[in-house]
């Protein structure tokens, strides 16, 4: 990381997406520090996924530019992945893999860990997230909640200092839910690990949120950046009101 | 105090993988330093480097510690860094079991939950939890973490002796009892099918229709001609030495209305067809989408088996008609290449194949279209959960078609000798 992007993890300048004629966002523009619970929030169509995408390299930004542990994401992509880790929504396991062989997938392209040490690698991070018992089942036989703590797993394979992930609570039920963000704090607490979410639950979002952005469709971009506590209580963006106070516009 | 893990090679000749450098950039660069010398109070033995950083090898060297067994660790304890030091960690602690283990991090630069799990296995192998020295909070806090989290017992999937020891016969029994039960409820459906006019819609047959005999016409029309020429040929040589070409036409023309017809078209139809009814109705399962129509009181036999069965009994002939002139056309080719006209072998052909051997072969291609048609229905609807499911019934729906073509092919043969047609 340089000099002058230390504590930073992630730099996203003058930012856009289109898709022919058609404008995503533009110049979205933000940073996300060390150890920080970072959200990506909006409603639905805003471009939560296509930043999220651009960030993890998935897709190049239209223009702008976008920096991840210091590299950029276009030109150096590849110094960045094994650096990071993702959970997709539905947490993307392998399905003919156990769930223990996808965790130990990243340590046996990336380490030279051998079978017996893979595995007990891999054993502490499902323990991690709870699912030790479940090592060995296959992504069929568990629940969304459970694939997606899988997912997470998966993702922290390599110890990663920064963790993306695509609506960690979309389609569990509450506690669940909250069992996940309880999560995502305790990693963040014991690991280190930075995670940049993207999400439009609401109760999560207060639950782990230190800081986040708020993309809005209409405006085509960024509409609201800072604490969720002070945007809920002092912001008088009509759309960042309602969407805090769960009103109808 | 001895070093536990061993480098005969050199600095430079430190094996890294081709990941190690593209993720630690900066191992190219490393001009690794000997760890002995940072540990000055220790007899080395032997040193073990497998980090990356100048000044933060990984390594282990055993002490004695007041009647302890001391690991004393440095450098990074994370993936890449514990990889050397695995085996001979778990040696060293496993070889102290009847003294108490201690582990001395005071030199530890990173640890993370790799090299907590190292920790973690080593007492394990030791048998007893270890004191640690020199650990700072975080780290005391992960290795605590750690060893939660690996205290979870995994969850095996216990067979019973049964299980191990008879899994494809049960597996048989299963399929078969499917299968059973499958033919039953086809039965039921079409027989209730008057009663459910409604659910049998005229689109989904046409589609399927569409999908397994107009689609599938110019495969079974390029094979039926290559089938009839090459098999034309073939027989043509020999026969040649005879005088006998012209009955290379009752050869194949009595092979393809007989045998060959409903036989290739069968099978086209297992492979092209039957695998993507297994394809359609279990990504439809995996979907729920078939438990969907159960629930909205749609029985899916009616709704998603007997269009694809009625669609595919439907075309089986004209596919077996379509091969079956094709192949003649084929014949007919290799027959001018050898002198007889058109006429002629037109002749030959009525004179050689009765109106017995042509619908003889469109029933046995009608029963063909059903049992395949079924085995590829029945194989979606059994499909498990997950995308892998869906190969597995799209495989079993092809082979499954093949077989019980073949071995309905030979009950035929018997029953046409035994009825002499």
């Amino acid at each position: 990381m340089s000099e002058g992007s230390r504590g930073v993890v992630v730099r996203a300048e003058g930012v856009a997406q289109r898709f022919g004629s058609r404008t995503i966002f533009h110049e979205v523009s933000f940073t996300v520090a060390e150890k920080e619970v970072f959200v990506i929030l909006g409603g639905s169509g805003c471009g939560k996924s296509t930043l999220m995408k651009q960030l993890i390299g998935l897709l190049a930004p239209s223009s702008g530019s976008i920096e991840v542990l210091g590299h950029d994401m276009v030109r150096d992509k590849a110094s960045v992945l094994p650096h990071i880790g993702v959970m997709f929504q539905s947490g993307a396991l392998f399905g003919s893999m156990t769930l223990i062989e996808n965790v130990m997938l990243p340590l046996e392209i990336y380490t030279r860990l051998r079978p017996p040490a893979r595995e007990s690698v891999a054993r502490t991070k499902l323990g991690l997230v709870g699912l030790g018992a479940a090592a060995g089942l296959l992504p069929a036989e568990i629940s969304g909640g459970m694939a997606k703590r899988a997912g997470i797993a998966r993702a922290l394979a390599l110890d990663p200092p920064l963790l993306f992930l695509d609506e960690p609570g979309a389609g569990l039920d509450p506690i669940t839910s909250a069992g996940l963000d309880a999560l995502i704090l305790d990693l963040r607490d014991a690991l280190g690990v930075t995670f940049v979410v993207v999400t439009h639950e609401l109760s999560s979002i207060m639950a782990i949120a230190d800081r986040c952005i708020m993309l809005d469709r209409e405006a085509q971009g960024l509409i609201a950046e800072g604490r969720p506590e002070r945007l809920k209580a002092e912001s008088t963006n009509p759309i960042v009101h309602a969407f805090f106070h769960r009103e109808v516009l | 105090m001895g070093w536990l893990c061993s480098n005969s090679r050199g600095p430079d000749n430190v094996a890294y993988s081709k990941h190690d450098h593209e993720r630690f950039p900066t191992l190219r660069r490393a001009a690794i330093t000997c760890q002995a010398a940072r540990m000055s109070d220790a007899s080395a033995v032997h040193a073990s480097r497998t980090e990356l950083r100048p000044g933060e090898i990984a390594s282990v060297v055993h002490a004695d510690r007041g009647g302890s067994f001391a690991l004393v660790f440095a450098g990074r304890l994370d993936a890449a860094g514990v990889a050397g030091l695995w085996t001979e960690t778990l040696k060293a602690a496993s070889g102290a079991k009847e003294r108490a283990l201690l582990f001395d991090l005071s030199g530890v630069a990173v640890c993370d939950t790799a090299g907590a799990t190292l920790l973690v296995a080593a007492e394990k192998a030791h048998g007893g939890r270890a004191t640690l020295e020199g650990a700072s909070e975080t780290m005391a806090a992960l290795i605590a973490r750690v060893r939660t989290a690996l205290e979870e017992p995994p969850q095996g999937k216990s067979a019973s002796g049964a299980v191990r020891l008879f899994p494809l016969l049960l597996s048989g029994f299963a399929a078969a009892a499917n299968g059973i039960a499958f033919l039953g409820e086809a039965v039921v459906a079409i027989i209730l099918a008057p009663r459910r006019l409604r659910m049998l819609r005229p689109v989904d047959i046409l589609g399927a229709a569409d999908q397994a005999g107009v689609r599938a016409m110019p495969l079974i029309i390029l094979l039926g001609f290559l089938i009839g020429l090459i098999l034309a040929f073939q027989s043509a040589i020999p026969l040649r030495s005879f005088g006998a070409v012209i009955f290379v036409a009752n050869l194949v023309a009595i092979g393809l209305f007989r045998e060959l017809g409903p036989l290739l078209a069968a099978v086209i139809l297992s492979g092209r067809t039957a695998s993507a009814f297994a394809a359609e109705i279990g990504t439809m399962k995996v979907n729920e989408e078939v438990d969907a129509l159960a629930t909205m009181g749609l029985d899916p036999m009616t709704m998603l088996v007997l269009p694809r069965l009625l669609a595919a009994v439907l075309v089986m002939p004209m596919l077996t008609i379509g091969l079956e002139l094709a192949g003649l056309a084929g014949m007919t080719v290799v027959l001018n290449l050898f002198g007889y006209p058109v006429s002629a072998v037109v002749a030959q052909v009525q004179g050689a194949a009765t109106i017995g051997d042509f619908v003889g072969g469109l029933v046995k291609a009608l029963c063909f279209a059903a049992v395949v048609a079924a085995i590829g229905c029945s194989r979606g609807l059994s499909t498990g959960r997950g995308p892998r499911a869906v190969g597995i019934s799209t495989t079993a729906a092809v082979v499954g078609g093949i077989v019980a073509t073949i071995l309905l092919d030979g009950l035929f043969a018997l029953i046409f000798y035994r009825l002499g047609i």
